[in-house]
């Protein structure tokens, strides 16, 4: 008997190896090994012709002492103010507004879906079109409201980031409007028929049923959105290239540019690590107040 | 009686100020698609003369002959490449991966807990970190300039999609497994009978998602393919753009992206329930 188990165990243990094969391969050459690859890249100078040579921190001195790079992290801390409270705000209430029977109910959520599967290269090029300063559509629109001498809003050093958050919330709002409506179905609708009872107005529920029972959504909506904003970089090099002035430049594009512009691979590596360190500064800041706040 | 009618009243005038709100986001959201579509059948002259009127009737086939003329038809180079790249790496990624993540749900085996939790804590580790590398791997042995840097990892290794399957894989009973045991089924045929038959809407979310991340991807397509001939459509449409952009440019851009938004609106229209679901159940994790 026992030793028919341990050859079922046997049995089991040998195609289990087999199914993760092809992933546990995978995960070793494309995970593992780049990850450790990237960090000795870190400390060595590699043009990818010669061979790779020992240079201590010096790669770290050279991002640390980069005025650009300084730029693009602030750059990010300014689409983060700008973008995370505004996709939050407008997904959630375009759930809480649509958490309700509505005429054309189909038609809006296909609308709020939309943006958000087409090719951001594609869509980038049509909102450049948009923002263009002469015979823009934007300009045109607010002309007719009698608003005048409009800037030039991707060539400006503080609209044109103005100009790319809102395409980035513009992409953003329907992939977090599906995770707080299904947020909200969750809610027991018990707790707002109580609530009708003692006659609580439309506020209050919303403040006192709605967020807090959406709380431990929104952290993770928070640090998803945060996530996106590190790694930035499509319609931003679409619509600006970083420019005017390095006034749009993110941390993505720091990377690409001394890697494959520059093939200055130690420092696009100090780059990335940097942002990666971002990430992870912020999921464990907000998994840490997420324990604290989050009502359950 | 009164006061219901008064109640009902009011939940009409709700319905619609709320109608007319989620009507103007709506329509922000669908009018940059408008615009394209719209300006890529105009007349390009009129583009030109920075006329931005929101209709007109003089409208023309010119851009999109001119698209499908460029470079001597690479815009249906660009397409039969970019549907290459996007479907191998969807048909390979969903083998490996629901492979993998069916061993972890359902398999007991030595060193499961640990592999799939070293894979798991990979899960946040931004593209950025391994794509150096990756490039200088892909480089040294030649890979530069094909589609494989683009297809293989995605297949090789998908922690999100083992994540994902494995959470739909573990809530099928272990008696339906057992069942199919006694009736002479051994765990390939678990595997193809029953567990890929039970989480069929669960492929389908992840195909279409990497289907669509891989047919959208620009960053990667423009680190690793130089050669025109294996161009995508990403990086024909940002081609296209020059420094000075006239009408004729302008109308060309906006037949491309057209071109290339419409067929996966299409898709995603059509399985929008996936799509939800699969974003939902992300959400509550």
């Amino acid at each position: 008997m026992r030793r028919r188990m341990t050859k079922k165990e046997r049995y089991d243990n040998a195609l289990g190896w087999i199914f993760i094969t092809p992933q546990l391969v995978g995960f070793i050459l494309f995970v593992a090994f780049p990850l450790v690859f990237s960090l000795v890249l870190c400390f060595s100078d590699w043009n990818m012709i010669d061979m790779p040579e020992f240079v201590g921190w010096r790669n770290f001195t050279a991002v640390f002492n980069d005025t650009i790079f300084w730029k693009s992290i602030g750059n990010t801390f300014i689409y983060i103010a700008i973008v995370v409270p505004l996709t939050l705000l407008s997904s959630l209430t375009l759930a809480i507004l649509t958490n309700r029977k509505l005429p054309l109910m189909k038609f809006y959520r296909a609308a709020f879906f939309l943006p958000m599967v087409t090719s951001t290269v594609a869509i980038a090029m049509v909102w450049m079109f948009i923002y263009q300063a002469d015979g823009g559509i934007l300009n045109s629109v607010l002309a007719v409201f009698g608003i005048k001498n409009l800037p030039n809003w991707l060539q400006d050093t503080v609209w044109a980031r103005i100009a790319v958050s809102v395409v980035s919330i513009w992409l953003k709002v329907g992939y977090y409007y599906i995770i707080f409506d299904a947020g909200l179905k969750n809610i027991p609708t018990e707790l707002y028929e109580a609530a009708d009872i003692d006659g609580a107005s439309v506020w209050r529920k919303i403040t006192k049923i709605t967020v807090p029972m959406l709380s431990s959504v929104m952290f993770f909506v928070t640090v998803m959105l945060f996530i996106d904003i590190f790694n930035m970089f499509n319609e931003v090099f679409i619509m600006t290239a970083g420019g005017p002035d390095y006034s749009t430049y993110t941390l993505s594009m720091y990377i690409y540019f001394y890697a494959f512009r520059e093939f200055d691979m130690g420092r696009a590596a100090v780059a990335s690590w940097v942002l990666f360190a971002l990430v992870g500064i912020v999921t464990v800041i907000q998994f840490k107040i997420k324990k604290k706040v989050v009502f359950e | 009686m009164k006061k219901l009618k008064r109640s009902t009243k009011r939940k009409i005038i709700e319905t619609v100020i709320i109608s007319v709100i989620v009507m103007i986001a709506a329509v922000l959201c669908i009018f940059p698609f408008y615009w394209m579509i719209f300006n890529s059948i105009r007349n390009p002259d009129l583009i030109n003369q920075g006329s931005a009127e929101l209709f007109t009737t003089d409208l023309t086939w010119d851009s999109y002959k001119a698209v499908f003329e460029y470079g001597d038809g690479l815009l249906w180079r660009a397409y039969l490449n970019s549907f290459i790249i996007a479907s191998l790496q969807t048909v390979g990624t969903l083998f490996t991966s629901s492979l993998a993540a069916f061993a972890f749900a359902k398999i007991r085996f030595k060193g499961s807990k640990p592999i799939y939790g070293l894979f798991i804590a990979t899960l946040m580790i931004p593209g950025q970190v391994t794509m150096l590398p990756l490039f200088m791997m892909f480089a040294k042995v030649g890979w530069t300039n094909s589609f494989l840097p683009l297809i293989v990892p995605g297949v090789m290794i998908n922690t999100y999609g083992v994540f994902m399957l494995r959470s739909f894989m573990v809530s099928i009973p272990n008696g339906l497994l057992e069942a199919a045991e006694i009736d002479g089924c051994g765990w390939f045929g678990k595997y193809f009978k029953i567990v890929l038959r039970l989480i069929k809407p669960a492929l389908v979310t992840l195909g279409l998602f990497t289907f669509i991340g891989s047919w959208n991807n620009y960053m990667g397509h423009l680190i690793y393919l130089s050669d025109e001939k294996l161009t995508t459509l990403p990086l024909l449409i940002a081609g296209l753009k020059e420094t000075h952009m006239t009408g004729a440019n302008w109308g060309r851009i906006m037949a491309a992206s057209t071109l290339s938004i419409v067929p996966i609106a299409i898709v995603y229209l059509a399985c929008q329930k996936y799509f939800v679901q699969g974003i939902a159940t992300t959400g509550m994790k």
